[in-house]
């Protein structure tokens, strides 16, 4: 099967000061990959440019054997550090309104699916301004699951959430992950990231400085403290 | 979803969250009502201003406003980083323009028929007795000037110093629409040849064709360049 998304040899540099110095990847369908780093690492940026919001300065990034277009951004689901939504809309009107952005059929009926799962019934039809860090978080990811993606790129999803948001978030990865979305998750949350990840790659000074499958007995920290000894 | 309903989604989005707010027809009137209130009191005691001098005084107003309304409706979209969810998504990039620019349009309209409205008011233009053919001159106006600023607005993205570049750019891109406007205006309201208001009606038209088409060709790669 095509991988979702295949990068090779990403650089990416602002002014003269390189985020991002030949970074390879493939992410296989179905597959969950954690990506680890050090703040300042080129998570964040790399997470840009598999999203399509950037364009890398040299390397070519394909998505499922397609360049950069509309289908391909049709395919991509994306949980930045800010919630993409609009405060002044409800979590209903916003997930309706991306959803028809997308061509969702029934963007209300996707809509009231993705307010039952993330837990945000109760809320949904207040603005998305009177939420909390932790709701709003639950809704940028029903936002980013609006259309289906067959990629999803996750940037610190778990934060701002409680026990019981972080549970119900792995899960509805988890789901995610068995239909066979691709899942790349930046997070330093990685307790709870670990059931989900069959892959870890661990970024540093914009280099890929390990990439390791994981078991069921892997431990994500003990692999990222190898990777970056202090 | 076509092209016209993709553009009708988004200038949608923008009035219902405009409706919740109110922060910008409220900012914009308010500033319009003050510029010309500063106008008005600066020509008290002397004589009469000409029907030329309502005329300038009107389209400076609507350039005025107009940064301030544009400024802060690209701003909004910076909240929430929602100027990315948009680029995110699979729309054509040009009707995220097209989608700005009508809901600009709309917002800077209404602001318009106000400070026409206070202009009349405050200095005696006879802007209703040729109310079609003005309205037609700050139509053409109010689209040229929101087809130059969205697309700069949009473009300026994350600079730093976006507030203090957008007017210092758009400014002089837009000084042929306010003399265009204004030299129209005052034609009407000075009762001059028709000739020379219809010359300056054309001569916006032709002037929003050329920016609009520039905003669809220009707008994707310098609103990609800013996600």
């Amino acid at each position: 099967m095509t991988p979702a998304v295949v990068a090779e040899g990403v650089y990416q540099a602002y002014g003269r000061q390189p985020a991002l110095r030949g970074v390879s990847l493939s992410l296989a369908a179905g597959e969950a990959t954690a990506l680890l780093g050090p703040n300042g690492a080129g998570k964040s940026t790399l997470l840009r440019i598999l999203s399509t919001l950037e364009r890398a300065s040299r390397g070519t990034v394909t998505w499922s054997g397609r360049d950069a277009d509309a289908a391909t951004r049709a395919s991509i689901g994306l949980v930045a550090h800010e919630s993409l939504c609009y405060a002044d809309l409800s979590a209903r009107e916003n997930l309706t309104f991306f959803g028809s952005l997308y061509g969702v059929v029934d963007p209300a009926a996707r809509a009231a699916q993705l307010l039952q799962r993330v837990a945000l019934e109760a809320a949904a039809d207040r603005p998305a301004r009177t939420y909390s860090r932790g709701m709003l978080q639950r809704l940028a990811l029903a936002r980013a699951l609006v259309h289906a993606p067959r990629l999803l790129l996750l940037d610190e999803p778990l934060t701002g959430l409680d026990r019981q948001g972080t549970q119900l978030v792995v899960d509805l990865l988890l789901e995610e992950k068995a239909r066979g979305t691709s899942l790349l998750v930046v997070s330093h949350e990685l307790p709870a990231i670990a059931p989900l990840c069959d892959r870890v790659l661990v970024l540093a000074r914009g280099r890929i400085v390990k990439d390791e499958p994981l078991t069921a007995g892997s431990d994500l920290a003990r692999i990222y403290d190898e990777a970056l000894p202090s | 979803m076509s092209y016209a309903s993709c553009v009708m989604r988004l200038v949608w989005k923008d009035v219902v969250v405009e409706l919740r707010r109110k922060e910008l027809v409220y900012a914009s009137v308010f500033f319009a009502g003050v510029v010309l209130l500063v106008f008005a009191f600066s020509f008290l005691g002397g004589e009469r201003p000409t029907l030329d001098v309502a005329a300038g005084v009107l389209w400076v107003t609507v350039a005025l406003t107009g940064t301030l309304g544009i400024g802060r409706a690209f701003e909004r979209e910076r909240e929430g980083d929602t100027w990315r969810a948009l680029l995110l998504s699979p729309l054509p990039r040009t009707a995220l323009y097209v989608g700005k620019l009508v809901s600009l349009c709309m917002l800077m309209s209404l602001v318009v028929s106000v400070s026409a409205f206070g202009v009349g008011l405050l200095f005696g233009a006879p802007l209703a007795d040729h109310a079609g053919q003005v309205a037609l001159l700050l139509l053409l106006g109010v689209v040229g000037f929101s087809a130059i600023a969205s697309l700069f607005a949009a473009s300026l993205g994350r600079s730093r110093s976006r507030d203090l570049l957008l007017p210092l750019i758009v400014y002089p891109l837009v000084v042929p629409v306010l003399i265009a406007g204004a030299r129209g205006t005052a034609g009407l309201l000075m009762g001059e040849d028709p000739a020379l208001p219809a010359f300056w009606t054309r001569f916006l038209f032709v002037f929003d064709l050329i920016f609009v088409t520039l905003g669809l060709w220009t707008f994707e790669p310098l609103a990609a360049s800013e996600g």
